[in-house]
């Protein structure tokens, strides 16, 4: 690991500051992905603004009649809390799906979004990788890319988003909170926090330099059933090859693109009254694979067809 | 840095490198080798302790961030003379062959007990019901801690026989 300097921040403002006026400082609550990329010098901060001690896990009622799930909650709390479980059914499942007990225990909110891809490229610091190395290649294109995106790929990137929390946040609406170091607050929907990997497949998201995430705020859910499921190679403990949340009428894929990726496609063929089968076939006529990966196409068709039967069953 | 840990009951005052995970902090600076370095990726749980009373992985938590916190690691569970029920367990139902994963398994099954004892949903518990402790239940709870003697039936049994006595 090289060498860092540390610091526990007294608020969050001055967490921010700190974060615009060091070079090379990042946050950091739970840890879980980055102090595993800091050890093979993935990551590579100068300075860490611990930021998990700041009130900012707390997960309060909003006056909408949603929660609001501060940013440094850990993941066990969130999924574990009455209100998640019976509010937001698909939350809680999706986060139960990822990880292990004792990540999800350390594991905050805003780090879970924020959480870098498991492409093998990425991690593998012997290969081409954009997101790591930019302007080096993708290892990935004419590589083991069976877990490679079908949707939103570019020819510099074709890694995935691995978050299951995530896709079921997106499904919801969430919208994301965050503190500026210019002492701006803003609140903008979570399915536009992260960018697809065009061609700057190192920029994964539209904060900007210094931004905190302080919560996540989540509106009451839409009518209708909610479901997760995730499909992988392990019954537990393993990264994703493709997930569905499904919210009443709303639906978010994941591990299909470079960022949670939401349905609309399929939404709106489900309003028209098209069936399940038929609306995810929509969707996926604009997905497309690179060979290793062909078999996603009628895994996330079959996958969410299911899921969206079963999320109609439980609304019933 | 100068960090403060309580170690099992015990404050200890370090001077530590901010890269120190809570593992090395253990094992080198307080040379309690009980917590195990396996894959020090958080992918075996061979290194799991209990931080204010929850489990975590301690290869992934800089040691320097758990100032004022209370660690308990397999060392300040039970003694040679006196075992902790699930220690017992583990030894009633040979929950092991090598014994490298133990400690972490053994940590993990106190912190998974509460989790459990809480309602803490897992992904085999029915929506908005509360957990049973099943084998299953038990299973995937304790899937973040890895046995390369596969001796898993008998981590199983030993964590129902443990409960049992606990109860």
């Amino acid at each position: 690991m090289k060498a860092f300097t540390y610091e526990r921040a007294a608020d969050a403002q001055a967490a921010v500051t700190a974060a615009a006026g060091t070079p090379g400082a990042r946050f950091i609550a739970g840890g879980t992905n980055l102090l595993d990329l800091m050890k093979l010098e993935i990551e590579t901060p100068q300075h860490l603004i611990d930021v998990s001690r700041l009130p900012m896990a707390g997960i309060e009622e909003t006056d909408e009649g949603g929660l609001r799930l501060g940013a440094s909650a850990t993941n066990s709390a969130v999924a574990a809390d009455a209100r998640v479980r019976a509010l937001y059914p698909v939350l809680s499942e999706a986060i139960v799906a990822g990880g292990s007990p004792q990540l999800r225990n350390k594991a905050s909110v805003a780090g879970n979004l924020l959480q870098r891809t498991r492409c093998a490229y990425f991690y593998d610091t012997s290969k081409p990788c954009n997101k790591r190395q930019p302007g080096s290649g993708c290892g990935a294109l004419e590589g083991l890319n069976r877990n490679a995106a079908i949707f939103g790929a570019s020819h510099a990137c074709i890694a995935t988003h691995t978050s299951d929390m995530a896709v079921a946040l997106v499904a919801l609406d969430g919208q994301v909170e965050t503190l500026s170091p210019s002492g701006e607050a803003r609140r903008f929907p979570l399915a536009e926090l992260h960018r697809l990997p065009g061609e700057t497949p190192h920029l994964e998201t539209h904060l900007i330099a210094g931004e905190l995430i302080t919560a996540v705020v989540v509106p009451p859910p839409p009518a209708g059933g909610q479901v997760y499921r995730k499909v992988r190679d392990r019954a537990s403990y393993a990264g994703g090859l493709a997930s569905v949340a499904v919210a009443g009428g709303q639906v978010a894929l994941g591990m299909v693109a470079h960022k949670p990726w939401r349905a609309r496609t399929t939404e709106i063929a489900l309003a028209s009254g098209a069936t399940a089968a038929q609306a995810i076939d929509q969707e996926l006529a604009g997905a497309s694979a690179l060979g290793r990966n062909d078999y996603k196409i009628p895994l996330v068709a079959r996958l969410a067809a299911a899921a969206i039967g079963e999320a109609k069953g439980r609304g019933a | 840095m100068r960090t403060t840990i309580t170690v099992n009951g015990e404050a200890r005052s370090l001077d530590l490198d901010p890269r120190t995970t809570l593992l090395d902090a253990l094992r080198e600076h307080l040379k309690l080798t009980g917590a195990k370095k396996g894959c020090d990726h958080g992918q075996c749980g061979a290194c799991t302790v209990l931080v204010n009373g929850v489990r975590i992985n301690s290869c992934l938590s800089l040691a320097v961030a758990h100032d004022g916190d209370e660690v308990t690691s397999i060392e300040g569970v039970g003694t040679v003379e006196k075992l902790h029920p699930v220690q017992q367990a583990f030894l009633a139902q040979d929950a092991f062959q090598c014994g490298y994963c133990t400690p972490g398994q053994i940590c993990s099954t106190l912190g998974m007990l509460k989790e459990l004892e809480a309602g803490w949903p897992s992904q085999e518990t029915a929506p908005g019901a509360k957990p049973a402790f099943t084998d299953d239940e038990i299973r995937e709870r304790m899937s973040g801690n890895i046995c390369r003697c596969s001796a898993y039936p008998q981590i199983v049994a030993a964590i129902k026989q443990a409960a049992e006595a606990m109860a």
